[in-house]
């Protein structure tokens, strides 16, 4: 549905993406990671057509976003980072004005704005002023704005950014119920939102494609080893060293390489826990902890940071390419690309 | 059909914000100054010229109707520019240019939409000097040709003006600055016809013709000459083509 090839936008100064290339499977949610400044949003103004590629092409939905722009117009739905409404103009106008330019027929435009609205769940404001609209509720009208000609693809530009959690649920579902019938990209800089919502993620980071996978295969990959934090309870009347009890013990359990303590106060220790690659070792860190005498407080799963993901990405294409692997310690560097296009500087095609 | 539709929203924005009910009170006010003084004017003269025992022939449609027409189109050059500022500008400011562009219709057609809907708002501010003037009917036998032509002139002055400010607005995300910019512009272009008065060197005569002023001059004495009517179409035309090219320059930027 899209295939992109070699995208590449160059400023006087810096060069904002480079020789970015993959493809979209029709239907797919499709998650676009990076930290902020990666060129996302300058990936995602190409493929709309909003400015044009210094080299390479693109094709959404079968048409060259060069040589028939029109075509693919009006086949995608475009939501950017801040919703594009006209806030002095009533939800009801706004959807009017965008179904006219967008092409949706006079005919069954009407019809359409209702099923829009209903989808987005804006129909008990409709008749408010967009400019008097909580946050929520314009990116709603964004997203109905980017599906009211119901385009073949749905380009969301961090559709959950500045929402309450409440509000980011919403959304998330929202897209997830319009999976299927569209192929959606959208981008995000929030790793957790890649689990939540999309099947597939492109990661790129300062301009380049970092890596293209299944989420599945990526947290796998990612998170062969396990980081747990711990936080325990003294008992009443422990010696002075109790954290370095619980420290010790913890480092016995089996599958455990690494602790560190990381605060201790007032009788209650915080540890972050590392196990070895491929082990689990939640059930015997907390079985350790309540056989020795101390009380669990809390224990649960650190998730990585989009930091410590491209580091270890990163690390894993150079481990490949100066077959490094030996000391085995970044658990990436373990799986081989045959699963996923790690793409490093080299490998990229110009 | 894409061009009526962007017109029509500009047309609804403009009258739900103040800025269209302030610029034409702020018109009417001080056309109808202007028609008033002119009247009282000429009023006056005819009484003095009668009181003198000699009957000059009174034209009013020279010192009333011309008279209004000139002060018109020069208070046009200090409004318009506040009508267009915002075209743009907003635009660029709160991100919907994103959506415009990224939507299927064409360049020209968002930019036409636009300055008609500026023109359409233009329109209806000269309506209310004509009410005044029409009054004029009532008592004498002004020619309703010169007043025909006259307005023609106006409308024309007033979409080179328009067009010009348009592009201008493309430049910038504020609209105070694309405000400032086109007043500018609009002064310096009615300014450049003062040099003609100096002699009749080619250099001044080129300066006098860019002028929107000096055509605007044969409008006013209600002759229809086709040289200044090119003029200011051609004025138009340059100034969308510019604004089209300044878009596509915004997305090679943006």
């Amino acid at each position: 549905m899209i295939k992109v090839e070699g995208l590449t936008k160059r400023y006087a100064r810096n060069v904002a993406v480079d020789h970015i290339s993959f493809e979209v499977e029709k239907g797919q949610i499709v998650g676009f990671l990076g930290p902020n400044g990666a060129g996302k949003t300058t990936t995602m103004r190409m493929l709309t057509c909003f400015m044009p590629p210094s080299e390479g092409t693109a094709e959404v939905a079968g048409f060259d976003i060069l040589e028939n722009p029109m075509e693919v117009k009006r086949r995608i739905g475009y939501l950017p980072e801040s919703p594009p409404v006209y806030p002095e103009m009533e939800v009801i106008e706004y959807l009017d004005f965008v179904g006219r330019i967008k092409g949706v027929p006079k005919s069954s435009l009407k019809a359409r704005i209702d099923e829009v609205m209903e989808k987005c769940a804006i129909t008990d404001v409709r008749d408010k002023e967009i400019g008097k609209l909580s946050k929520g509720y314009r990116q709603r009208v964004g997203l109905a704005q980017a599906i009211l000609h119901n385009p073949d693809v749905l380009i969301l530009d961090e559709p959950t950014a500045g929402l309450d959690p409440n509000q980011i649920i919403e959304t998330r579902d929202l897209i997830k119920g319009l999976a299927g019938n569209h192929t959606i990209i959208l981008s995000t800089h929030i790793l957790s939102e890649v689990e939540a919502t999309c099947e597939r993620v492109v990661i790129i980071a300062k301009g380049k494609l970092v890596a293209v996978d299944t989420v599945a295969n990526l947290t796998s990959r990612l998170r062969g080893a396990e980081t747990v934090a711990v936080e325990v309870l003294a008992q009443d009347g422990a010696g002075d060293n109790w954290t370095a009890e619980v420290q010790q013990r913890l480092e016995q359990v089996p599958g455990v390489g690494r602790v560190i303590r990381r605060d201790s106060k007032e009788g209650r220790a915080q540890f972050t826990v590392e196990s070895l690659t491929g082990r689990h070792v939640r059930p015997e860190v907390a079985r350790a902890i309540v056989d020795g005498g101390w009380q669990l407080n809390e224990l649960h799963a650190v998730g990585l940071s989009l930091e410590e993901i491209f580091l270890q990405l990163t690390a894993a294409s150079h481990a490949g390419h100066h077959d490094d692997t030996e000391h085995g310690e970044p658990a990436a560097a373990e799986a081989p690309a045959e699963s996923a296009a790690v793409a490093t500087e080299s490998g990229e095609k110009p | 059909m894409n061009t009526f539709t962007i017109c029509r929203k500009e047309l609804s924005s403009y009258f739900r914000s103040p800025i269209a009910y302030g610029v034409m009170a702020f018109f009417a006010l001080i056309t109808g100054y202007f028609f008033y003084v002119a009247v009282v004017f000429f009023v006056q003269r005819h009484l003095q010229s009668t009181m003198m025992g000699q009957s000059v022939p009174m034209d009013v449609d020279e010192w009333v109707v011309r008279n209004v027409l000139s002060n018109v189109s020069v208070i046009g050059l200090f409004v318009l520019p506040l009508i267009a500022m915002r075209l743009f500008a907003e635009e660029k400011r709160t991100g919907t240019i994103e959506l415009l562009v990224t939507s299927p219709i064409r360049d020209w057609e968002i930019i036409v939409g636009k300055w008609l809907a500026a023109m359409v708002l233009y329109l209806s501010m000269l309506a209310l000097p004509l009410i005044s003037l029409l009054t004029l009917f009532a008592y004498g036998k002004p020619d309703w040709r010169p007043l025909a032509i006259g307005y023609l002139g106006l409308i024309l002055q007033g979409g080179c003006i328009l067009a010009i400010c348009t592009f201008v607005s493309t430049c910038t995300k504020n609209q105070i600055v694309a405000g400032v910019a086109g007043f500018g512009i609009s002064l310096l272009l009615w300014v450049m016809d003062w040099v003609s008065s100096f002699d009749s060197s080619p250099l001044y005569k080129v300066i006098s013709y860019l002028s929107v002023t000096s055509h605007f001059e044969s409008f006013s004495k209600g002759v229809l000459d086709s040289k200044d009517a090119i003029y200011y179409v051609s004025m138009i035309v340059l100034g969308l083509f510019l604004t089209g090219r300044s878009m596509e320059s915004i997305r090679w930027r943006a």
